[in-house]
């Protein structure tokens, strides 16, 4: 008998009886300003956000950042959004993504509910850049904010193979006496625009 | 050794259980406040409770489902009965792909297997990359708690072990600056990793994913430098479609370290391209669980950790009292239901004031499977002689009025007389860290009596 069978039989010996699936209907908050929870609750976990108009606009915070007026190594995947220095399609190896500084990104929608920005790897060749950066930079449309998680998995099929993830604020850790430090082994920052 | 002895250890220094136990309600305190902010918090529970018992009442189903999904989208998936067999499982991988060091992020799984230890003696370099993690594995400790590893260490220690391991200047205990060596530390051992392991919080039957929750990133990273990827969980880790999630990721943080999600949660499907992701479902004891119907609620735990941050006796005694990989309340019933033996002391370890039970966000009724823990173990025969003596004389005089009353009357006569070093030896565990109240002249039942006659001689005088 193989391992599987082996678990399965003894599972089976005395399962539970059955219970029916609950219904997710009706579940989930609604805001009445979703955006401005949306910050604040990004701004809460350590994030930083920006409202504007277009590309131009975007432009223009961007260069006020300070991380990125200091900046080399810079990826952006968004046409016309920053100066990237760095071509990810032509990174072999996303070991050598190690000392990219900031890379500016899309996010697919945002969650008003928990400040968290769904992004993919769909069409990137190394999603190790969501991590390895020092900085990210989130770009996302302003009509792509839901208010909650539930309205947030109504959009995701998983059908392919691939990889998404809620990403909300930068990488922390709070391992040493509760004292929360930002940065730890990913980005040191996270910047979400929303545009439109 | 027992828990109230490992207890007695961690007690010793008074001023660090008090910081441990602060440093604990401040977590719940933070619980308390996120779960506030949601008005549908009860019914969120109620629905995530039951997901959990609908996934165990199918469970064979669903494993299934999840294994063909999981191959379609290109992952291995491997079974194991036990925790050699996961640990051979996982050896076998790493070895067929030449690797030399892995970086791992928290799964409780692999340290209830004890893999590390297996893989470092075959050769092989394992990392543990959650900061936490990293100082108890520095420390050569185990995790004294499931989501806040270190929670029982002092920042000047971490700075101590960090001098002595990472070169950080000596005396230095400032958080920030320990954070900022271990991340370069830890980006180093990323960067040289052949493999990365993960546990799995949620593997979702419909579309044969996993979802990985962390504030680090180091599931990401550890999962997106290196090509080979496993994933290691237990059979009890299924939900049957993404949406669940909808209304797992809402409590999970939340109930946890009280953020409104983690700062990452990972959706894996699939390798990514040009790597491989192996994913091994585990048992080792999981099935013997399920068949015990008072006791099955548990494979619901979501390890949130909520429970232990509530518990008062966690609080005050210290993840490492309780010898177990799953401390406080749930591993209080986890861990003798593998080993009643070894653990027969941890579900004593609970004051029963239900808090475990009012926290935990999939509604399993932690205090009432302990107090059903503690008949299992008298009914087994595996508590103490001398405890199973003394229930065995209480309870024979609770049941013989005459003895009841005997015995008031002599105790209310003949302890007040006694000496000190007669009444708290060791001999008398309840007196070791109480003092007995004052006792009183006359039972109740004898002022009631008395009250009675003066009551009825009053109303003749009438
Ligand atoms: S038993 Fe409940 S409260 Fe305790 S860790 Fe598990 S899910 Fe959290």
């Amino acid at each position: 008998m193989t391992s599987k069978q082996t678990i399965l039989q003894a599972i089976k010996k005395s399962l539970p009886p059955e219970v029916p699936l609950p219904d997710l209907q009706g579940l989930g908050v609604c805001y009445e300003n979703p955006e401005a929870q949306f910050a604040e609750i990004l701004k809460a976990v350590g994030g930083s956000f920006f409202r504007v108009k277009d590309i131009e606009a975007l432009n223009r915070e961007l260069k006020n950042l300070k991380f990125y007026q200091n900046a080399r190594k810079i990826v952006s995947l968004l046409p016309g959004v920053g100066e990237p220095t760095v071509d990810l399609e032509s990174v072999e190896d996303p070991h050598h993504l190690e000392d990219v500084e900031v890379a500016i990104l899309k996010g697919e929608f945002a969650v008003a509910e928990n400040g968290a920005v769904w992004v993919t790897d769909r069409g990137l060749r190394h999603r190790a850049i969501y991590f390895i950066t020092q900085h990210l930079i989130l770009v996302v449309e302003a009509h792509q904010l839901v208010h909650n998680m539930h309205q947030a998995y109504e959009r995701l099929a998983f059908i392919n193979p691939g990889y998404g993830a809620f990403i909300s604020g930068p990488s922390k850790t709070a391992d040493i006496e509760q004292a929360l430090v930002i940065g730890a082994h990913g980005p040191r920052s996270c910047t979400v625009f929303l545009v439109g | 050794m027992d828990h109230s002895t490992r207890a007695a250890q961690f007690i010793r220094n008074e001023a660090r259980v008090h910081w441990h136990d602060q440093a604990l309600w401040y977590v719940r305190v933070k619980r308390d406040k996120m779960a506030q902010s949601v008005p549908e918090w009860e019914n969120l529970r109620e629905i995530a409770a039951q997901i959990k018992a609908h996934t165990m009442s199918r469970l064979p189903d669903y494993l299934e489902m999840f294994e063909e999904n999981a191959t379609r989208l290109g992952a291995k998936v491997h079974w194991a009965v036990d925790a050699r067999e996961h640990n051979e499982t996982v050896y076998q991988i790493l070895k067929n792909h030449g690797v030399q060091r892995v970086v791992k992020s928290k799964s409780m799984l692999t340290e209830e297997c004890h893999l590390n230890p297996f893989l470092e003696a075959r050769g092989i370099e394992v990392v543990d990359t959650d900061l936490g993690e990293r100082i108890v594995q520095l420390a050569q400790e185990p995790p004294s708690h499931i989501v806040l590893p270190a929670i029982h260490k002092k920042k000047e220690e971490i700075g101590e072990l960090f001098h002595r391991y990472l070169h950080t200047e000596k005396g230095a205990s400032d958080p920030t600056y320990l954070t900022e060596s271990a991340r370069g530390h830890l980006r180093e051992k990323f960067l040289k990793a052949d493999a990365g392991i993960t546990g799995v919080n949620f593997a979702i039957a419909e579309t044969g994913g996993l979802v990985i929750c962390t504030n680090e990133g180091n599931a990401d990273m550890g999962t997106s430098l290196p090509p080979l990827h496993i994933a290691c969980m237990g059979f009890e880790k299924l939900i049957p479609r993404a949406r669940d999630l909808g209304v797992f990721l809402r409590l999970l943080a939340r109930s946890a370290t009280g953020q409104p999600i983690t700062t990452y949660s990972a959706h894996f499907h699939g390798p990514r391209p040009g790597g491989e992701l192996h994913i091994v479902i585990v048992d080792n004891g999981r099935s013997q669980i399920l068949q015990k119907p008072e006791f099955r609620r548990t494979l619901s735990c979501i390890r949130c950790g909520a429970c232990m941050n509530t518990c008062p006796v966690y609080r005050r005694s210290g993840g490492h009292s309780y010898d177990s990989v799953v401390p406080g309340p749930i591993g209080s019933i986890l861990s003798p239901a593998q080993d009643p033996q070894r653990y027969y002391s941890l579900p004593f370890a609970s004051s029963l004031c239900g808090s475990c039970t009012d926290v935990c966000p999939v509604k399993i009724d932690l205090h009432h499977q302990l107090l059903a823990w503690r008949k299992e173990l008298v009914l087994q025969g595996l508590i103490p002689f001398s405890k199973r003596l003394t229930m065995k004389v209480v309870g024979w005089v609770f049941q013989n009025t005459w003895a009841y009353e005997g015995t008031g009357r002599l105790v209310r006569w003949i302890v007040p007389k006694l000496p000190r070093s007669v009444l708290y030896n060791r001999w008398n565990v309840w007196g070791k860290q109480r003092e007995l109240p004052p006792f009183p002249k006359e039972s109740f039942r004898e002022m009631y009596r008395k009250r009675k006659v003066q009551g009825s001689e009053a109303r003749n005088r009438k």
